[in-house]
């Protein structure tokens, strides 16, 4: 496995940042390639908070990543989506029509726990009901990548 | 997707779910297809839960467009381009 892709949803919760920056080191420590698609603001917040582009080098504006990937001109080994509403279930499902990568769903926010219960295809769920700490995200995505042992 | 902001529509839902896009579909119009997710209509791909239901009524398509931080939106346009598309099975 060489590359992943990041699709952030609203940025409105402050952990979908934090989580996307953690994630994308943890990524680069195992020799991952990671781009990250998303709205303006999303990727602004990314920018801002990685200036040098420490862990984050590739970011494509989210509805050319979608071309992309329906025009089967990219495709990534693992996909991350990151999910708070009703719109990241839908770019979810749509990523799992569109894309073989290895797909895993980033569920938070105050519905998670419904917003979880709404994916019947075939995902790895990382899901915690939390919009302002990221801890808990954190240890759930470190267990299943396998990082806390 | 900024060529179907610009065009002139009606929305029909919007701030809503992907769900209810559907059944709205269903259940107001006779005449539905569905597609996949990244079904392409005018310069966008299609976001959403398969099947993606579209609607046809006269000559103006019905369909979902989704924004990440606003939901579902349900739109109207019109373009027989399109609808001969969908009854002619593309992306069924």
């Amino acid at each position: 496995m060489s590359n992943a892709l990041f699709l952030l949803g609203c940025p409105e919760s402050p952990v979908q940042t934090a989580i996307a920056l953690y994630l994308a080191n943890g990524l680069k420590r195992d020799s991952i390639d990671v781009t990250v698609a998303g709205t303006r603001s999303a990727i602004a917040l990314l920018k801002v908070s990685d200036p040098e582009g420490n862990y984050v080098r590739k970011t494509v504006d989210l509805d050319s990543c979608i071309e992309n990937l329906a025009e089967k001109k990219v495709d990534f080994d693992l996909c991350f989506v990151f999910v708070r509403n009703d719109a990241g279930i839908s770019y979810l499902s749509t990523l799992s029509s569109i894309s073989d990568a290895k797909l895993f769903a980033i569920v938070f926010g105050s519905d998670a726990d419904a917003l979880a219960s709404m994916i019947d295809f075939e995902c790895e769920r990382i899901v915690y009901k939390t919009s302002h700490n990221p801890v808990p995200l954190k240890k759930r995505i470190d267990r299943v990548m396998k990082w806390d042992a | 997707m900024g060529c179907i902001e610009q065009m002139k529509y009606e929305v029909l839902l919007k701030n809503t779910s992907f769900k209810e896009c559907r059944e709205y579909v269903t259940k107001n119009f006779k005449e539905v297809y569905q597609v996949k997710p990244g079904y392409r209509m005018f310069d966008v791909y299609l976001i959403g839960v398969p099947p993606i239901s579209i609607g046809v009524d006269g000559d103006e398509v019905i369909f979902p467009y989704t924004k990440p931080c606003y939901g579902t939106f349900l739109l109207r346009i019109r373009s027989e381009e399109e609808i001969e598309l969908l009854r002619k099975g593309k992306g069924l």
